[in-house]
């Protein structure tokens, strides 16, 4: 039998061969490449995710001041957030889209959403809880949040650290970068927060046509650069137009958004038959072609 | 009575002789001070998800002194051969489980004033405000539930034979209990019978700990619960301790020492 000193040093120098030979490969394989260098990243891989829909429920359980169904509540109702315009709500909003181009976003629809989501809530003070089913029940409902109401008056500030979160933990979310966005801009007035946000997001989604959207919206309404403001938007219709020729299905009500916004800005300009193009692509996909074709005649006539 | 406050005296040394309270208090307050050095969007009025860690911290940590503490008081006696000379002082069988008792339960609410003073101080020093009141409300609430969950682990220090065993079973049921108790009966409503009438035995049986949870009032600076509801939670959970506590005497008296 081997002395084992001798065993101990035969095995370090196997480990050590194996390292010289395995950390080159290592550093120049693609998958090494691709990965985010990230702590996150690096402790819970793809799995945050996950976390990061959890992250938008906590923003959205702080926006109700606690006041936020569990997974036993409800179980049959589709569960939805209240604070971001997720794909459902938005199909949902498009139809009931009262078409005024450029006025709002889908971000902005966030509280009419909130109320068309919790319409039933408001019906009545129990909510999505319900009547009490028991004396325990009724007893424990002084103990936690169990009436309905939402942040206001800056307090809905409070909602912003899990948004960062749930962004660190899936930079590709293009929701999580718009809302917050909406939130920084519209109620707490922090402009250079939210664009600086939203670049983030640019960053980690150089193709989301949402981003500049948004990015363009802080420049035409906050900042009143109206150039910039155009040119963002022309960039955001480009990539639009790009996702749907690639077959990706892009969002309309975006579509009409960025296509009212450009015809908004281009009328301020004065740049009559630019915002004439504009509303005629904006006719094109809208459910209510004749309101715009009556903005259309209206301009002609100027 | 005399006997069984002798008893928790030596209990309440116990606790600021170890390390764990220390080094728990420690990494609460480093974690929440870090976590509160960040500034969000530069906005400095952010606060409640630094309440929110800070409560969850003192929760955890008050429930990892309650249950260590009180899981290994027992078996410790009997491990070191001092519960003979204990019991021959005399002290009697019911007077050491209340010693035990008390002492646990004393020890966890200095810890747990010591934690509610710092979250105190570092929640007012960010929002400007002081709610006295609610914060003395969720303290109390609070050390109501470690009674509870003392006596429940010095019931299972009588009934399982290692202490781990029973810090980890005791860990898992109240931390159950937390989570899903108050939803059982939702759980219930949707079952066929008998299922439905079990779950629900179940439901009324178990001890809500759910209720001494408040942390949400307190997060999002809710008003106070109404006083005589609070009077009724604590005598619900100091009901539960002297049940469990009883319970725990009644098995020990009968129980070989050796």
């Amino acid at each position: 039998m081997a002395s084992p000193r001798f065993i101990l040093a035969f095995l370090f120098t196997i480990c050590l061969s194996c390292v010289s030979y395995l950390e080159p490969w290592y550093q120049k394989w693609s998958g090494a490449e691709n990965r985010s260098g990230d702590f996150l990243s690096v402790l819970i891989g793809d799995s945050r995710r996950l976390f990061s829909n959890q992250m938008v429920a906590k923003a959205d359980a702080y926006f109700h001041s606690g006041y936020y169904p569990t997974i036993f509540d409800a179980p049959k109702e589709k569960e939805e957030s209240h604070l971001s315009g997720d794909n459902d709500a938005e199909a949902g909003h498009d139809e009931d889209h009262d078409e005024q181009p450029g006025s709002t976003n889908h971000v902005e629809h966030a509280e009419h959403q909130h109320s068309a989501t919790c319409g039933h809530n408001q019906k009545s003070e129990d909510g999505f809880l319900g009547p009490p089913k028991d004396w325990i029940d009724r007893f424990g409902r002084k103990f936690f949040p169990s009436q309905h109401s939402h942040l206001e008056s800056g307090g809905e500030r409070e909602i912003l650290p899990w948004l960062r979160l749930s962004a660190e933990l899936d930079p590709q979310r293009i929701d999580t970068y718009t809302v917050a966005a909406y939130w920084l801009r519209k109620r707490l007035g922090k402009i250079d927060e939210a664009e600086q946000f939203l670049r983030d997001g640019l960053r980690a989604n150089p193709d989301s046509y949402e981003l500049y959207f948004q990015l363009g919206q802080i420049f035409a309404e906050n900042r009143n650069n109206l150039v910039r403001a155009r040119n963002l938007l022309e960039i955001a219709l480009r990539k639009w137009q790009e996702q749907e020729k690639a077959g990706l299905k892009p969002n309309e009500l975006s579509y009409q958004q960025i296509t009212g916004n450009l015809a908004k800005l281009e009328e301020k300009s004065g740049n009559v038959a630019q915002a004439i193009f504009y509303l005629k692509l904006l006719q094109e996909k809208s459910p209510v072609p004749q309101t715009i074709q009556q903005q259309i005649d209206d301009l002609q006539k100027k | 009575m005399n006997n069984a406050l002798a008893v928790s005296g030596i209990v309440l040394k116990e606790l600021y002789r170890r390390k764990d309270f220390y080094v728990l208090f420690i990494l609460t307050a480093l974690i929440t001070l870090v976590m509160g050095s960040f500034k969000l969007f530069n906005d400095d009025k952010i606060v409640r998800y630094l309440k929110e860690i800070c409560l969850l911290l003192i929760w955890v940590s008050s429930m990892v002194i309650a249950i260590t503490t009180a899981a290994r008081q027992l078996p410790a006696e009997k491990e070191n051969r001092t519960i003979f000379p204990l019991l021959a002082k005399p002290i009697t069988r019911g007077q050491l489980v209340l010693g035990k008792f008390l002492g646990c339960w004393f020890s966890s609410g200095l810890a747990l004033l010591l934690f509610y003073v710092f979250f105190g101080v570092i929640s007012g020093t960010r929002e400007h405000q002081w709610p006295v009141l609610n914060y003395l409300q969720a303290l109390s609430l609070h050390w109501i539930f470690l009674g509870v969950v003392i006596a429940l682990v010095l019931l299972g220090s009588v009934v399982f034979t290692a202490v781990s065993s029973n810090a980890t079973i005791s860990f898992i049921v109240i931390v159950g209990i937390l989570f899903v108790a108050r939803h059982l009966n939702k759980i219930a409503l949707q079952l066929a019978e008998p299922g439905r009438s079990i779950v629900y035995t179940i439901y009324f049986a178990v001890p809500h700990l759910e209720l001494f949870d408040v942390r949400q009032l307190i997060i999002h600076n809710l008003p106070l619960i109404p006083w005589n509801m609070w009077l009724i939670a604590c005598v619900y959970g100091i009901a539960y301790s002297l049940f469990f506590l009883l319970a725990t005497w009644m098995v020990f008296r009968r129980k070989s020492l050796n």
